[in-house]
């Protein structure tokens, strides 16, 4: 596998959220808004990629990796933990209002699939670089499909997108040129699910027509 | 003692934990398409969750408080919770291998769970005392249970609707927890 493969990956075809379901409880909870979803996709993709880089740097000294063995998965939830920890006291300090956003999201990183599993499925048996490659694709797989879920729900929610702050984009007017108002269900609970699960089948369906495309090809061909 | 019974309430009910909290959605998904199966999650939820947020509260009390290290929760709660998990799967074993036969499996896939943590830390953030915390963490984990209960009859009786090539699996799941959210939150109006 290439550089540019180990990258992608992550981006389509292992998407850790729409592929493999891994780390829904924040996907459903903070996609509110964009700038929520930017925000936790920011933490992410710092605890992942020095996560699959210090558990890879471990991991390929063989002293460290015969001695760390036996209790791999307590030392990579320490790691993990630290990064997050520090993830917290940055966003406490200089971003408040996303951090009391995100609220309890942000320590649930630790216990967010995705993390212990990059670790666990590659950080361990591959070199730093790849690791971190590998961290850096994943994270952006999951930032987009958070970011998308969120572009729906604040759309449809409320008519608006916030990117960071003031920087907030007006489509009220949508609203107001069909005469309705925006559909506040969607930054509910019940919109988190709902969209989830239209955007999930979408997938799906032009997942499956991909599929029987290649198949009539292969038939044609053969 | 009127307090008590609002928070066991809305514990229960309007902040539930799956359908409005989003937490716990791993399980939520993934073990509930049998009955039983249903039930023994949540069984092993509530027993667990009891037990770390009691732990982890006396923890933050009496040492990281005391010691003005608050900012080591998060490390110190995933490890109290994870070696939390690892002995009462060993004292199970041994002391009433019934019960052990019925959480067992579940036990290990309890300690990513993120209900667990995210309970624990909440009962910090809420600043619920000892028994506030009691009752919230059990009356959290009952609701759990129940909606864990409810969602794997709906998905036993999906697996003989006709449902669309796309939905199948996760995505119908959804669209059904999405409608249990609706019921779910419009309890809210009886407080």
């Amino acid at each position: 596998m290439n550089n540019k493969e180990n990258f992608f990956k992550g981006i389509i075809k292992e998407n850790p959220l729409f592929v493999s379901l891994l780390g829904m409880c924040p996907s459903l909870a903070v996609t509110t808004s964009l700038e929520n979803a930017i925000g936790m996709t920011l933490g992410v993709f710092f605890v992942l990629v020095l996560s699959n880089f210090i558990i890879s740097l471990i991991m390929s000294n063989s002293k460290l990796a015969d001695l760390v063995k036996p209790v791999r998965i307590p030392v990579y939830i320490v790691v993990i933990a630290t990064l997050v920890t520090i993830v917290e006291m940055v966003m406490h300090a200089y971003l408040p209002s996303l951090y009391f956003s995100l609220g309890v999201f942000i320590p649930l990183i630790v216990v967010n699939c995705i993390i212990l599993g990059r670790a666990e499925a590659f950080a361990s048996s591959n070199k730093p670089l790849d690791s971190v490659i590998d961290g850096v694709g994943m994270a952006l797989g999951y930032g987009l499909a958070i970011m998308t879920i969120s572009i729906f729900r604040e759309f449809l929610g409320n008519g608006t997108l916030t990117v960071w702050g003031d920087l907030q984009v007006n489509l009220t007017f949508i609203f107001d040129f069909l005469k309705i108002e925006p559909i506040a269900m969607f930054v509910q609970p019940v919109g988190a699910f709902l969209t989830f699960g239209l955007i999930l089948a979408t997938i799906t369906a032009i997942a499956n027509n991909h599929k029987n495309k290649l198949a009539k090809k292969v038939a044609n061909n053969g | 003692m009127d307090n008590l019974i609002m928070l066991a309430f809305s514990a229960f009910i309007i902040e539930n934990i799956i359908l409005s909290q989003f937490l716990g959605i791993c399980p939520f998904l993934g073990v509930s398409t049998k009955r039983s199966s249903a039930l023994g999650m949540g069984m092993a939820v509530i027993f667990v969750m009891l037990i770390s947020s009691s732990v982890t509260w006396l923890l933050y009390k009496y040492v990281l408080e005391a010691f003005d290290i608050t900012y080591m929760r998060t490390i110190v709660f995933i490890l109290v919770i994870a070696s939390l998990v690892q002995m009462v799967e060993t004292f199970l074993k041994k002391v009433s291998p019934p019960l052990y036969k019925a959480l067992g499996i579940y036990l290990p896939l309890i300690t990513t769970n993120c209900a667990v943590l995210g309970v624990a830390i909440l009962n910090i953030s809420k600043e619920h005392n000892f028994l506030e915390m009691l009752v919230y963490t059990t009356f959290i984990g009952l609701g759990f249970l129940f909606v864990m209960y409810i969602f794997s009859m709906l998905r036993e009786k999906l697996d003989f609707a006709p449902v669309p090539k796309a939905f199948k699996g996760a995505p119908i799941a959804l669209v059904i927890a999405a409608i249990l959210a609706i019921i779910f939150s419009r309890f809210g109006g009886i407080i």
